[in-house]
């Protein structure tokens, strides 16, 4: 069954530079693995197409049941230099919420 | 156990949070936040132009109007308030409310120090983009150090009853009681990496406490009141996170472990002049209403370097808005946007970025916007930069003359034209820790 992220993860988002960081986490800790399968670095990345000009990184967090990602030159120079009104990632987080996800049958 | 709270996540919070935070309720500690990466560069410049100033100025004011209150409760504020000129900072502070006793760190500014680190051969290459210093040394117009606890710890060991650094660590405000209280040490590689994540937890005060939380929004109570965020530190390094009863918010495991997510890079990796901190070790427990408790942290040692936040002027930039109207208001405000770079080609004036947002369309999210055939209206924003500040201000006159002279149905000018500002940028670099000797001196 397809369901947007939304559905079992909140987000919280913010900037270092240039790069933009993304924690996902599960509401439940249980649909974790669910989030390892399906939030691929790959995936995120394709999410924002020309947004993000760089590599995306993820990060494992089990003990939290969140993920956190790097998006590199994502924000068009970052902090002071960036042009977008959105310079520091504030809102990617809510962006990546409508990722479409695989959700299992059994969960 | 020792109680800290953190009344402001930035210079510009919200000032009634730290006198709440004094009146509503128990604390031992009041840490306040006032630097983000290129405030150091405003306030070096405010300081150019007079020798006085140079320092985050809602601070000294905030002091003189709970100095009774903390006198009474026996609450230390440690700040990072003192920009680049802490010992003017503590002087006025001490203006403003006589009586008090204010510690001052001083060491963290290496501006003047520059030439000298560069002749010894610390190239200072950003960590971002590996370019040496040298490439931008006439352009920068900040230099600082980023200094850890232990400065902080001796400072609140004098006794006073406000400790005012410069570039200290966000995280380092929340430590420093600990290390002071609890008698922690360099070694103590758990505890100070316990005490870290704390700081890290609490340093944007209620953004900890349901300000911008995603989870059930709706139902986070009296957010006009909200309660800034307290830690209850414990010796071994556990701690529990809470706000006062009777203050608005939130604090629950969704809370903080959104906060716990921001602004983080490797989670295993979290390096600070004290320590190296795990975020995977990390263990949440909801504690009843409004608690958490955080334990299991573990650390490694504090790395060998310093990490420095320079700023440098870098360019000129100015961002112009119009709004357009149903119907097509989308497909006007994108031809109205190929007429402005038309203009800009036909006048050669060069910029290393144009940059074109619809608000209401897609500004924040592009591509991964959700489709919107036809809004009822749309903003154009067009930003540009680049070197020629001539050529930023003539790009501020090509918005306005599309009222009259391009697509239908234009109009929100009001303002005027925008503003050509100054872009100043940040550096980071790494340098040899023993380079940097902190100082505490006391102001009476």
């Amino acid at each position: 069954m397809k369901v947007p992220l939304s559905k079992i993860a909140h987000t919280r988002s913010g900037d270092k530079g240039d790069t933009c960081n993304i924690g996902v986490i599960a509401y439940d800790p249980r649909h974790y693995p669910v989030l390892v399968r399906e939030v691929t670095a790959e995936r995120v990345k394709r999410h924002f197409g020309a947004l993000v000009a760089g590599e995306v990184e993820r990060y494992e967090l089990p003990n939290l049941g969140a993920l956190n990602f790097l998006l590199h030159q994502a924000l068009g120079g970052g902090g002071t230099v960036s042009l977008r009104t959105d310079a520091q990632g504030k809102t990617f987080g809510a962006a990546l919420l409508a990722l479409e996800i695989e959700m299992p049958a059994e969960v | 156990m020792i109680r800290i709270a953190n009344g402001q996540g930035f210079w510009g919070d919200w000032l009634e949070a730290p006198v709440r935070l004094v009146e509503q309720g128990p604390i031992d500690y009041l840490a306040l936040d006032y630097l983000a990466e290129v405030t150091m560069s405003i306030l070096q410049k405010q300081r150019q132009e007079n020798p006085q100033l140079g320092y985050a100025r809602d601070f000294p004011p905030l002091i003189a109007r709970i100095a009774r209150k903390i006198r009474e409760r026996d609450v230390k504020v440690i700040a990072n308030a003192g920009g680049v000129n802490p010992v003017a900072c503590a002087r006025e502070v001490v203006r403003l409310a006589p009586g008090l006793k204010v510690a001052v760190v001083t060491g963290d500014d290496v501006y003047p120090r520059l030439d000298e680190f560069l002749a010894k051969g610390y190239e200072m290459r950003d960590m971002d983009t590996g370019e040496p210093l040298a490439a931008i040394r006439a352009r920068i117009l900040s230099a600082n150090a980023y200094i850890g606890a232990f400065p902080l710890a001796e400072a609140l060991d004098t006794g006073a009853h406000v400790v005012v650094a410069g570039r200290s660590t966000d995280t380092a405000l929340t430590l420093a009681p600990m290390v002071h209280r609890f008698g922690w040490q360099p070694g103590d590689y758990d505890k100070l990496a316990s005490g870290t994540i704390a700081g890290h937890i609490v340093e944007c005060g209620a953004q900890t406490t349901g300000g911008n939380c995603q989870v059930d929004w709706q139902s986070i109570p009296d957010m006009a009141n909200v309660g800034y965020p307290i830690v209850e530190a414990e010796p071994d390094g556990s701690f529990c996170v809470t706000k006062h009863k009777q203050a608005g918010g939130r604090v629950d495991s969704h809370t903080v472990k959104e906060q716990l997510l921001y602004e983080l890079g490797d989670p295993k990796n979290y390096i600070t002049p004290d320590c190296v901190a795990d975020f995977t070790s990390i263990r949440l427990d909801d504690a009843g209403p409004d608690r958490v408790r955080v334990s299991g942290i573990r650390g490694g040692p504090r790395p060998p370097t310093l990490k420095l936040s320079i700023s440098y002027a870098n360019g000129w930039k100015a961002i112009g808005t119009l709004v357009y109207s149903w119907p097509r208001a989308l497909e006007k405000a994108r031809a109205a946007d190929g007429i402005v770079r038309e203009r800009l080609r036909g006048l050669r004036l060069e910029f290393d970025e144009i940059y074109t947002e619809y608000f209401g369309v897609n500004a924040c999210h592009g591509s991964a916007a959700p489709p919107n055939a036809d809004p009822p209206e749309v903003q154009l924003r067009i930003g540009v930069r680049g070197a020629d500040k001539k050529a930023v201000d003539r790009f501020t006159r090509e918005l306005i003359p599309l009222v009259l002279n391009g697509p239908p149905g234009a109009t929100g000018f009001g303002e005027g034209r925008p503003p050509v500002r100054e872009i100043v940028a940040y550096w980071s670099a790494l340098l040899p820790r023993e380079e940097i000797a902190t100082r505490v001196e006391v102001v009476e």
